[in-house]
Order: structure tokens, then C-alpha cells, then sequence
């Protein structure tokens, strides 16, 4: 198929994706019992005027979506009144606008504070995933190359071993070991005052920060590519093309390089996909121990606090991020499949 | 001194057995003291029902056998040098060099991500390091071309070919560093007849034009009848009957050959009902303790069913593995 | 491999079930605790020694095996069951049906489950029936897409097809023909999901949203690490836990990972094995096999 068609059905879905997680955001928090706007409303300690002014502050008084304010049907006839002033809508032109709210905590808003999450989870996760994704490839096909001999067993062994690691006890326990054995810094992207070095001191400084968590992101990630590349490659070497390959009297090293290799990214591409979600699981648990501040340490904090727009803004930006991710990969998925042609 | 009648012979396979050994006790006997020879320019068809070991046999003269896979007893004597006795690496630069094959079925036998240019050209590369792009690029469109192609389609991928054009392909490939001696294993099977016949008239038109000698495996006695010189025929492994075509088909003394040649459905003199050849053959791991054909034989006596016959040699270049022929000269 | 598993399992399930006679102190009961205790270092007394509570680990960790374990296989079972039912119901209908469940399934896949747990959770309350259900209800999507294909193949099968043509209501064919073939798919995929439900219940307690009335392993991570524990260097309320977790997990792992060989046997020689003992027979003069 044509590559601008596969790829214009890919946005439409990622777009409508996006759409629906924007109105599942929305749903979550309005209709769960947790935010403390409305825990504060049903405080019995309030007076009459007190819970009415937090109902006016958070928009409360106002219905969640036309029509649907309450299911008594006589009430439908609200419908023709200004149907954009609910709630729902409220948030959607917010949304549109970039405004996330403002944080119950800090009282900055919200976009401001993760636009800087972004960058640094991105950073972290970048560098992790470029570790593991490489080292995960080799030694994937290595193991599988050299199948049932004792290099397989145990790289298998470490990827399993590793992949039932919890991600956040590994950061743990080399969090320990670091500070008290290597005398790394564990916590946050700077050194205390760090913050205002610029040039090499500051990347120096970032670099020592960043290589506890992202040895536990690559440790963990490093054991499902490897497994993944195993067996895929296993499938890949029981191919016709491989033995015609040999036939063609190539040394086994170019057969790795030039056909198994290629033939195996499709798949790893696949995969790397789909574990969007365990890689961002593993941000966020690496983000809390290390105190590294990304989005995923956002969301660990807005729990902690019960910073309710936090904690809606950081979901938000997260899963738009995966799907935009998502597509990314997609898109250079459709560069190496021939089967999807070019334009 | 050579004798100009009688040329030495391009590959000379003495005495080949080929076992398997999916674990450390069982030895399956595939192949078993096969011998025969191929001149240049000859095509020999390789003629025999599935599992005969007519594909074990072809893997072994290119030491490509599956893991499991022991090469046992015998010679592979290609321009008089023992294949067997080569080292790996050396074995890979004959490959394809001298000795190319084309696999049964070749809807996987091209990596679907590589265009057929790329593919064709790594053979080459592979054996000839140094080519220049211009003469690389030009042969693989004179392979393409040679083989009914059109050279411009070398850009294009696997999946974008027919069956029948994929095996095409395949022969283009497999003529890349002018081999010697081409094994085609069962190229046809999977095609459907207009294919066949257009498929096999290219490689006879192949071997006359460019002196190939071909190895035809196949189980289809018409298509070796017509463009074959001379024929192997095996049974369960071993060579029931072995000789020129005009031969097996017209004085067969194996009972299996004369079974099969009965079997051939003959156009010119239309029977009432088929003829078959009733059972199986034998399994790998039951095999008859006497002739592996026994059971099956019409012709069997009480010593065939105790003592595996040899393969005696009747002439210069045929041989029959029955005790009937014991004797004759 | 499984075998391993199975054993690792057991005695993680006998530590969940006999806690009560195993743990040397109830983590439950009221104790009164000097300044002494704290992070004590493992001892006579205290095998692995204290928490920030003052409260023996090791007790800690036994009842801690209770709530991963139940957790993950109550959170699982929703999750197949979910799985199932989606799986099947769009593989064997077809249609609109396939595409409305599968597209479903596609968004559910695309939006990280963790987070997506975390606001549920924390919106909610973080009670053990709670965080039952939103693992739960986050985790059937591999099964759901797995139990399709597996459908699908299984529906065009010619016993299906005779069934149809006899006139076999389609639940019939479901319950008698397509069920049986793809409920051992679902019990090896069902591991997986079990392994995942408990991993997910450690990192939710360790972000702080565990039940607070029960231990579990996760739960003794967050407290060992938000409360000094790695300043006091109290390593064994810092390790233990983990090694709990890694554990059972493992033990589920290896499992699984059996399972797969059974169901899925994957040939583990090909083309590229090696074939260094192809040539067997003696060298001309050297009577050696070649090497």
C-alpha cells in the first residue's frame, strides 16, 4: 500500500486516540469521588456560602455536559440553553488553549511545570532506550546464533531474572549500593545549586546524575529486548532465505549482518511499540526513587499531595506523549517494511 | 592420460551415506552407498517417491544438512578434489561458485526485505570481492534478462513476483558466479503446469547454451524422460537403479524401476486403469532388514527379504541394487 | 524449567497460607517500640532485623506473601476473563463486532497502564478490592488479542464448519468447540498476566497507593524507602521485600516460560546452528573426524 495512505490512516487513529483520552481525562476526574474541590463542597464543617464560593472557584456549579446534568428527562430543556457553558466544554476550550489548570500546590500552572517534566523524562528515557535497544539487539541475536550452548542459558537466565525485576527495587538497590559503595549521586537532575552551571560543568554534573537510573531503566528494558530479539531471530534463522543464504556460500557473520539483522527489525520495531507502556511504567517508578524531575516524578508527587490538576495534567501529557510515540514508531516501521511503498 | 571418449567427470560421488541423528542414540539411515557421476554438459534427473533422500543426498554435496544431519561414509569428488575433506570456510567458496542449487519452492527462498538486485549481486560479491557498481549492476540485469525478465524489475522486491517468476529468480541467482553444476530441486513442484514446462525448457536451454551440468531432482518421470541423459533412481535411500535415460526407460532391470516406468500413465497406448505401485515406502526408523523394497517387490524371494542386495555394475555407468542381476555382465 | 517454577510457587503459597504458624511475631499486633528498635540489624531476636516501625521483618515479609498472591491471581482472573470474552466474542463474530471490540482493544493498549492506574486508584480509595478491580480491568488487553487470533484460526477449522452446517447454535459451537482449544492458550497467557498483575500491585503500594490496613511487599518498600531507610542503611528492609517480589515472580517467569515450550514448541535448531560435526567419517590417512 502507499505510504502516505498508511500513514494518514495512522494520524487519523493516533488523533482519535489522543481525542479519547482527552475526554476519558475529563470523565475521571469530574466523575470520581476523589478531588478534594468536591470532597471540600460535601464538607459538613463548611458553611452554605464557603461551599458555594469553592463550587464557583472550580466550576462546579455549572453542568458537567449539557443535557446530562441530572437524568431527570424534564430537565432535557436545559439543552437550549447556552450549550457551551458546562463544564465538559469548559475544559475542551481550556485544553485547546494549553491551559491545564493550575496546581493546587505550587499555584503555577500546570503546563509550566511539566513542560520541564517532559524534557527530562524524555532525556532519561532516551538515553536508557538507546542502551537497551542496541545492547538488547546484539546479544539477542548472539544468544540465539549460539542457541542451547551454555551463552544462551545464560543470557536467557538474565533476561529473565531481569525482566521480573520490579523496576523500582532495582533502582533501589542500586541506589544503595551507589551512594555507599561508588559514591554516585542519587538524587534529582543536579547537584544542589547545580542548576545555575552552564556549559560542560552542568552537563558533567547531569551526566553523574543520570547514569544510576539509567543503568536500572536499561538493566530492565535490556532483558525484554534481548528476549524478544531471541526469539524472533530464532524464527528468523528456520527461514528458506537463511539456508539460501548459505548456499550462496556467505560467511555466517554477513548472514547475521545483512539478513537476519534487517529481517529483525520489523518486528523489534513492533515490539518497542507496544512496551511504550511498560517503558513509561518503568520512567515512573525510576523518576520516583531517583527523584528525577520528570513527568513521572510529577505524578508520584500530585499523588502524594493530592494535586488534583497535577495529577490530571501529568496523565494527560503522558499518554498524548505514547500515542504521539506510538506513531513515531509507526512511521518508521512503514520505511522498513518494502511492502509498504514509497510515494 | 585423458581419453577423450571417456572425459574425466565434473562431480563423482562414491559410496555417499548420510545419516541422522536427532539424538545422541538414534541414527536414521537417509542415504546409503549411493555413487554416480556427472560429466559436463549432462543433465541427470534424480528420480524417486518423497523421502527417499533425494533432497538429504543434494544438501550433502553442498554440506548443508540441518544440524542433526552426518555425512558418514563416502567421496564427493568435485574436479577430482574430496569435498568432504575441506574445512569449512574452504567449502563455503565452492558453494555456489562451482556447485549452486535451487530449492524446492521458492516462496521463501528470497529474503522478502532485500530487492532481487541486491540479492543477486551479493552472490556475486560474495565470490568475486572486487566488481566494480557499472559491472555488477550489468550482470545482474544480463542474469535477469537471460532468464525472461526484464532487467528493470531488479529494483523490485520478492512479493511483487509471481511463483513462477520467484523461481526464475532463483535460477538468475543461482547462474550469478557461473557455476559448473546447478542442482535444481524440485524446481516445478508448487507451479502450475504452464510454468513447469516454461521453467524446465530454460534450464535445458541454460545447459546447452552455457555447458551447465544440472541435477534435476524431481519425482515427474516425463519431465526426465525429455531433457535428461541419464537418471538415478532411489528408493528409501539407496539406489535402486542408476543408468542412461534410454536405459531405464526401455530395459529397467530393478522391479522398482520397471514398476515405475509401468506406473507412467503412456499416451500413446492408453490403459483402462492406473497402475500403481501398492504400500509405502519404509520408515527411517523401521527399516527392512533385507532389500528396502522387499515388501513391495513382485519379483522378492525368500534372500531378499534377509540380505540387502549391493549395488551391483552392470556397465560402464549403470547400476541396479537387486539380487536378480547378479551375475549379469 | 516449569518444575522450578512450580516449586518456587509452592513455598511462596505455603508462606501466604501458614503465616500465621511460620512468622516468629504477629506484624499486626500492637507492640511497644524504643528508639532501639528501629531499623534494628538482624539479629537472634529479629532474623532480619527491624522496620521504621520497629517491627520484625522477617513476620513482615511472610504476611506480606498473602497480599501480592492474592492480588495477583484475583486481578488476573478478571483480567483473562475479560480477555477471554473479548477475545472470543470478536474473533468468532466477525464484523462489526471484531472491529468496534479490537479498536477498543487498540486504544486501551495505547494508553500506559500504570498512569492510567495511579488516577484510578488515587481518585478512588486504595482499598486491596479496589486495587483488585483497576488492575483488573487495565490488564486483559494480551489476552483479549491473543484469544482472537487463536479464535480465529480455530473457527475455520472443519469441525466448525460441520457444526455450523448441521444447524449448531452458535454458543454450542463456542462452549464445545472453540473454548477447549483456546482455554490452554489462556492458562499459559494467564501467567503471564498473574506475574504482571503482582508487579503492577508492588509498584502501586511503593507509590503509596497500597492498601494501608494490609502489608505487602510493596508496601514495606515504601515505607523502608520514604522513611530513612536508606540513610540508616538499613539494607534488609530495603533487599527482603524485592527478593519477595523477584521470587514469586521468577518462579511464575519460568513457568510460563516452560508452558510456552510446551504449547509453542519452537524448533531451537536451524540453518544457522552449528554444524561443525556434519562430516563424520574418517579422513583419507588422518582417521580423524573433521573438526
Amino acid at each position: 500500500m502507499k505510504r502516505y495512505k498508511y500513514l494518514l490512516s495512522k494520524v487519523l487513529w493516533a488523533s482519535l486516540s489522543i481525542i479519547f483520552v482527552m475526554i476519558l481525562n475529563f470523565f475521571l476526574f469530574r466523575v470520581l469521588p476523589g478531588d478534594p474541590a468536591r470532597a471540600g463542597v460535601k464538607d459538613p464543617r463548611l458553611t452554605a456560602e464557603a461551599q458555594n464560593a469553592i463550587r464557583i472557584r472550580f466550576g462546579l456549579d455549572k453542568p458537567v455536559i449539557n443535557c446530562f446534568e441530572s437524568i431527570n428527562p424534564l430537565k432535557l430543556g436545559s439543552c437550549l440553553v447556552n450549550p457551551l457553558d458546562t463544564q465538559f466544554f469548559i475544559y475542551v476550550r481550556n485544553l485547546l488553549q494549553g491551559d491545564l489548570g493550575t496546581s493546587y500546590h505550587t499555584n503555577r500552572p500546570v503546563k509550566d511545570m511539566i513542560g520541564e517534566g517532559l524534557v527530562n523524562t524524555i532525556i532519561l528515557i532516551g538515553f536508557g532506550q538507546m542502551i537497551s535497544i542496541f545492547l538488547g539487539m546484539a546479544l539477542g541475536l548472539i544468544a540465539a546464533w549460539k542457541v542451547n550452548t551454555a551463552i544462551d542459558f545464560a543470557t536467557l537466565g538474565f533476561c529473565l531474572v531481569a525482566w521480573s525485576l520490579p523496576t523500582f527495587w532495582l533502582g533501589i538497590v542500586l541506589l544503595f549500593t551507589g551512594s555507599t559503595w561508588l559514591g554516585l549521586p542519587v538524587v534529582g537532575k543536579f547537584t544542589p545549586g547545580g542548576g545555575l552551571a552552564t556549559g560542560l560543568p552542568m552537563f558533567l554534573d547531569v551526566g553523574k546524575h543520570l547514569i544510576l537510573p539509567t543503568l536500572t531503566f536499561s538493566l530492565i528494558m535490556l532483558g525484554e529486548y534481548m528476549l524478544i530479539m531471541r526469539s524472533t531471530s530464532l524464527e528468523i534463522f528456520s527461514e528458506d532465505y537463511i539456508l539460501t543464504a548459505k548456499a550462496k556460500g556467505l560467511k555466517t557473520f554477513n548472514i547475521l549482518k545483512d539478513h537476519v539483522l534487517r529481517n529483525a527489525m520489523l518486528p523489534m520495531v513492533t515490539i518497542i511499540a507496544l512496551n511504550l507502556g511498560f517503558t513509561v511504567a518503568g520512567a515512573i517508578q525510576i523518576e520516583s526513587v531517583f527523584s528525577w524531575p520528570g513527568l513521572g516524578l510529577s505524578i508520584f508527587e500530585a499523588v502524594g499531595r493530592r494535586d488534583y490538576p497535577m495529577l490530571q495534567g501529568s496523565f494527560l501529557m503522558i499518554a498524548i506523549t505514547v500515542i504521539f510515540a506510538n506513531l513515531l514508531a509507526e512511521l518508521m516501521y512503514s520505511y522498513l517494511d518494502p511492502r509498504v511503498q514509497a510515494i | 592420460m585423458p581419453n577423450p571418449k571417456n572425459p574425466p567427470a565434473l562431480l563423482e560421488v562414491q559410496n555417499l551415506s548420510v545419516e541422522f541423528m536427532p539424538d545422541k542414540n538414534t541414527h536414521l539411515k537417509a542415504v546409503q552407498d549411493v555413487s554416480f557421476s556427472l560429466h559436463e554438459g549432462e543433465l541427470l534427473g534424480l528420480v524417486g517417491e518423497s523421502g527417499c533422500g533425494k533432497t538429504t543426498m543434494m544438501l550433502s554435496l553442498l554440506r548443508l544438512l540441518p544440524e542433526a544431519g552426518r555425512i558418514t561414509a563416502g567421496e564427493i569428488l568435485y574436479r577430482n578434489q574430496d569435498l568432504l575433506d575441506l574445512e569449512e570456510r574452504q567449502m563455503s567458496d565452492y558453494r555456489w561458485k562451482e556447485i549452486a542449487i535451487i530449492f524446492q519452492g521458492a516462496m521463501n527462498a528470497l529474503n522478502p526485505v532485500r530487492t532481487v538486485h541486491d540479492q543477486i549481486a551479493e552472490a556475486i560479491t560474495c565470490h568475486e570481492e572486487k566488481t566494480p557498481k557499472e559491472k555488477l549492476d550489468a550482470r545482474v540485469s544480463d542474469l535477469l534478462e537471460m532468464v525472461g525478465i526484464s532487467a528493470s524489475r531488479g529494483t523490485q522486491y520478492p512479493f511483487q513476483f509471481s511463483g513462477g517468476m520467484r523461481q526464475r529468480v532463483m535460477i538468475a541467482m543461482a547462474l550469478a558466479c557461473s557455476p559448473s553444476i546447478v542442482i535444481a530441486d524440485e524446481p516445478t513442484t508448487a507451479l502450475d503446469v504452464m510454468i513447469q514446462a516454461q521453467i524446465l525448457e530454460l534450464l535445458q536451454e541454460l545447459s546447452q547454451r552455457l555447458g551447465l551440468s544440472v541435477i534435476l531432482v524431481t519425482h515427474d518421470l516425463g519431465v526426465v524422460a525429455e531433457i535428461c541423459d541419464h537418471v538415478l533412481v532411489m528408493y528409501a535411500g539407496v539406489t535402486a537403479e542408476y543408468g542412461d535415460v534410454d536405459t531405464i526407460y526401455n530395459h529397467p532391470v530393478h522391479p522398482y524401476t520397471q514398476d515405475l516406468i509401468k506406473a507412467f500413465p503412456n499416451l500413446t497406448n492408453p490403459l483402462d486403469s492406473l497402475i500403481s505401485i501398492p504400500g509405502y515406502p519404509p520408515r527411517l526408523d523401521a527399516l527392512p532388514a533385507g532389500c528396502r523394497f522387499e515388501p513391495r517387490c513382485p519379483k522378492a524371494f525368500e534372500r531378499c527379504r534377509i540380505e540387502q542386495p549391493p549395488v551391483y555394475e552392470l556397465k560402464a555407468r549403470h547400476q541396479a541394487s537387486c539380487f536378480l542381476v547378479e551375475g549379469q555382465k | 524449567m516449569s518444575w522450578a517454577g512450580i516449586v518456587m510457587l509452592l513455598i511462596a503459597l505455603i508462606l501466604a497460607v501458614f503465616a500465621p504458624q511460620i512468622a516468629p511475631y504477629d506484624p499486626y499486633a500492637d507492640i511497644k517500640v524504643n528508639i532501639m528498635d528501629i531499623y534494628a540489624p538482624p539479629s537472634a531476636q529479629h532474623l532480619l532485623g527491624t522496620d521504621d516501625a520497629g517491627r520484625d521483618v522477617l513476620s513482615n515479609f511472610i504476611y506480606g506473601a498473602r497480599v501480592s498472591l492474592i492480588v495477583g491471581f484475583f486481578a488476573a482472573f478478571i483480567s483473562v476473563i475479560i480477555g477471554g470474552l473479548i477475545g472470543i466474542s470478536a474473533g468468532f463474530f466477525g464484523g462489526k463486532v471484531e472491529l468496534i471490540l479490537m479498536r477498543f482493544t487498540d486504544i486501551m493498549l495505547v494508553i500506559p497502564a500504570l498512569p492510567l492506574a495511579v488516577v484510578l486508584v488515587a481518585l478512588t480509595s486504595p482499598s486491596l478490592g479496589n486495587i483488585i478491580f483497576v488492575i483488573g480491568i487495565l490488564g486483559w488487553t494480551t489476552t483479549a488479542r491473543l484469544v482472537r487470533s487463536q479464535t480465529l484460526s480455530v473457527k475455520e477449522r472443519k469441525f466448525v464448519l460441520r457444526a455450523k452446517a448441521i444447524g449448531s447454535g452458535n454458543a454450542h459451537i463456542i462452549r464445545r468447540h472453540i473454548f477447549p482449544l483456546v482455554l490452554p492458550l489462556m492458562v499459559a497467557n494467564s501467567v503471564l498476566v498473574i506475574s504482571l498483575a503482582i508487579l503492577e500491585e508492588s509498584t502501586l503500594s511503593f507509590l503509596g497507593l497500597g492498601d494501608p490496613t494490609m502489608i505487602s511487599w510493596g508496601q514495606m518498600l515504601n515505607f523502608a524507602f520514604t522513611r530513612g531507610g536508606v540513610s540508616s542503611g538499613a539494607w534488609w528492609a530495603l533487599v527482603m521485600p524485592g527478593l519477595g517480589i523477584v521470587w514469586v515472580v521468577l518462579g511464575l517467569t519460568f513457568l510460563g516460560h516452560g508452558l510456552e515450550q510446551i504449547f509453542n514448541p519452537r524448533l531451537e535448531a536451524h540453518h544457522l546452528s552449528v554444524g561443525k560435526n556434519m562430516v563424520t567419517r574418517a579422513k583419507e590417512g588422518a582417521g580423524n573426524a573433521q573438526p
